[in-house]
């Protein structure tokens, strides 16, 4: 026998490792997340976080991303909860959810007055009543070691678990806000959403947080759609400038069921979103769009792998990334279509428009077929601001700053149109309308 | 109005306006012919602020003012209006949006209020009838899906909204066929004024059936090298431009 490999780990990981430790040492020793905690916990300290020799994690080396291990952020005091209220984006009509510094807030939230159809059961209540959703976190977990994803569950600790009951149709958004205030701290929170068959619901994520703390923010959720049922779900990301970003989406996709998504990534220093899709009933739709409007020296990454498990789906992915600076934008999309996956349909898209010299757009799509009679297509395409487009506008009375601002926008909303909510998809602009107003200033 | 004296400019290393002079009075309409090659199309990017170009000699003077030292949006702004010979497409911003940014951008730099939406809106109603263009047009993305014809209507449109005291006219018969060309033409004439003056870029006669000019000038090898009256297109038209080195086309 060679002797034992003990890879060098850095003192982040190591801290991490003490850190997982303790919190399970803390934690009830049995249960149903009590396994899976434990199970990640051991997965970590094997595996670390991952470098860029992990091909999932090239562009985002996330282990000398995060130098640091920073302690669990605690239940904020009342003049933080006040200060974070602030700072949560308002949609209108959604019905809303707050969390500050990983811990539900229930002041700010409108959890007693939710609509017919729609239930919001805190983790911690969850495990208080042995809820029967407990049993979805974890159930679809990539085979492969997801190093954000292990932390997560390592650390899992506060959460939501949201139901949308059989063939109700929710018309209020459902807005889960996340904020951080105060000293650097790390937060992890976990949710659950299951649309039961033929029901309808919106579910949005944001994410904001403090200037100029380095904070790290971890969210994961399973999201579970039923036969005939939609979910329209949003992601709004705008940490705060130096905060890490990390999320992973898992998704089941059932029978003719429709899930169409919209990220928008303005915030954080570093920001990774994995979404692991499975589309595992015939004729199910999947939406991916999204659009990255990054500055300075940002580093935005989204990584989807989609699989196409039964007959006849769908899937189409479309993100727009708009570099300044030295900003980086990383985009990998991995479609994979299953034997029996025939006539699957998928298209994948990623466009950047680079405005920084020293911008960068990082694409890898990949395809894997094990089907013949399926229709998969993807491209690729970066380039500058389009000067004939600039003087037409310019030669019209239009500033150049606000030429370039309505290029921007005309770039980024054929993703946007994708959001069929109006109100939701008019807030969405006015983000980004904000971004291109900051920008200019 | 326009004064250009003894204009230099070059693309790259290649001079292209070489010591170009003309002046252009209020309510005149003047005509620029020429082979291929002369510097026609040149001189109207350059004299619209395309930062292609270097200007290397020589000024411009419009309305007063140093022409040469605004960029693109300031000359606009300043009422200087370029009909592009081949209008670009810009999918995702609606002709409409377009317009009310371009024509709130010329208001506020001549000191004017931003016109209110039902104002403008009445403004395009009555303005878009009259070239026959239809509220669908207007709705959809600028120039995106237009024919030939649609696009140059389209900015014979932009014109007639941002009223613009000097408008230069770059080959807009190219890719015309004659009724488009009559309706393009009626525009930019319902458009002549005492007050405006326009420059009518063109390889051929036929569009001067239309639009016709006070004064005609050749130009060759990045020059004016004669001018007369309308006649001239006549002539020219029987001759071509082998006398400057070129078959007519």
């Amino acid at each position: 026998m060679s002797a034992d490999l003990h890879p060098i780990r850095t003192a982040a990981e190591q801290a991490l490792s003490s850190a997982i430790d303790a919190t399970l040492a803390a934690a009830p020793a049995s249960g149903p997340i009590a396994d899976l905690r434990r199970a990640a916990a051991k997965t970590f300290t094997e595996n670390g976080l991952p470098t860029r020799r992990v091909e999932e994690w090239h562009y985002t080396d996330l282990r000398a991303l995060m130098r640091e291990a920073l302690p669990i952020a605690g239940a904020p005091d009342a003049a933080a909860v006040a200060e974070a209220g602030k700072g949560v984006v308002a949609f209108p009509e959604a019905v809303r959810i707050v969390f500050v510094n990983g811990t539900l807030v229930e002041s700010l939230s409108d959890l007693a007055s939710l609509p017919a159809g729609l239930t919001v059961t805190s983790l911690e209540a969850a495990l208080a009543s042995g809820d029967p959703l407990l049993e979805r976190i974890g159930s679809l977990s990539p085979k492969s070691y997801d190093g954000a994803l292990a932390l997560n569950t390592a650390f899992l600790r506060a959460g939501l678990l949201i139901k949308v009951a059989a063939g109700a149709t929710v018309e209020k958004p459902l807005h889960v806000a996340h904020v951080f205030t105060g000293a650097a701290a790390a937060t992890y929170a976990r949710n659950v959403i299951v649309v039961e068959d033929g029901a309808k619901a919106t579910l949005i994520e944001s994410f904001a947080g403090v200037e100029g703390v380095a904070y790290q923010a971890n969210d994961a959720m399973e999201m579970v759609v039923g036969a005939g049922a939609t979910l329209e779900h949003v992601r709004l990301q705008e940490e705060g400038a130096k905060a890490l970003h990390l999320g992973t989406l898992m998704l089941d996709l059932g029978k003719e069921a429709t899930f169409n998504s919209f990220t928008l990534t303005a915030g954080a220093a570093t920001s990774r979103v994995s979404l692991y899709g499975k589309l595992t009933g015939e004729g199910a739709h999947l939406g991916i769009r999204g659009a990255n409007l990054l500055k300075a020296r940002q580093h935005g990454d989204m990584t989807l792998v989609i699989e196409h498990i039964e007959p006849g789906c769908d899937s189409r992915e479309l993100i727009k990334s708009v570099l300044a600076d030295e900003a980086r934008g990383v985009f990998q999309g991995k479609i994979v279509v299953r034997p029996e996956a025939q006539k699957t349909d998928g298209r994948m898209m990623s466009q950047a428009l680079l405005l920084g010299d020293n911008a960068e757009m990082d694409n890898k799509p990949e395809l894997e077929i094990f089907a013949d009679d399926v229709q998969c297509g993807h491209g690729a395409t970066a380039g500058a601001m389009d000067e004939n487009l600039m003087f037409y506008m310019m030669a019209r009375g239009i500033a150049k700053a606000e030429a370039e601002a309505l290029l921007i926008q005309a770039f980024v909303g054929e993703a946007v149109e994708f959001v069929t909510n109006e109100a939701v998809r008019e807030t969405l602009i006015a983000r980004m309308e904000a971004w291109l107003k900051a920008r200019a200033a | 109005m326009l004064e250009i004296k003894d204009l230099h400019a070059r693309i790259g290393d290649r001079e292209i306006l070489k010591g170009f002079s003309l002046t252009i009075n209020p309510g005149e309409v003047h005509a620029i012919m020429g082979p291929n090659g002369a510097g026609k199309s040149t001189l109207s990017s350059v004299l619209a602020g395309k930062e292609d170009y270097e200007v290397t000699g020589g000024s411009v003077t419009f309305l007063g003012k140093d022409l040469l030292a605004m960029d693109a949006a300031e000359r606009a702004c300043s009422g200087i209006f370029l009909a592009f010979q081949y209008p670009v497409e810009i999918p995702g911003v609606s002709n409409m949006t377009f317009l009310r940014t371009a024509l709130n951008s010329v208001r506020k730099y001549r000191g004017l209020e931003e016109l209110s939406t039902p104002d403008f809106l009445r403004l395009m109603k009555e303005k878009a009838a009259k070239l026959g263009m239809s509220q669908d047009m207007l709705r959809r993305g600028v120039n995106v899906g237009f024919s030939g014809g649609e696009k140059k209507r389209n900015d014979i449109l932009q014109m007639s909204v941002l009223e613009p005291s000097f408008c230069i006219l770059d080959e807009t018969d190219s890719g015309l066929d004659i009724d488009a060309l009559r309706i393009v033409s009626e525009g930019v004439n319902s458009l002549r004024s005492p007050e405006r003056s326009m420059l009518v870029i063109t390889h051929y006669q036929r569009l001067l059936d239309y639009i016709v000019p006070d004064v005609i000038h050749v130009m060759h090898q990045g020059k004016i090298v004669r001018t007369g009256g309308k006649e001239l297109a006549l002539e020219l038209e029987s001759t071509g431009y082998a006398a400057y080195g070129q078959d007519a086309a």
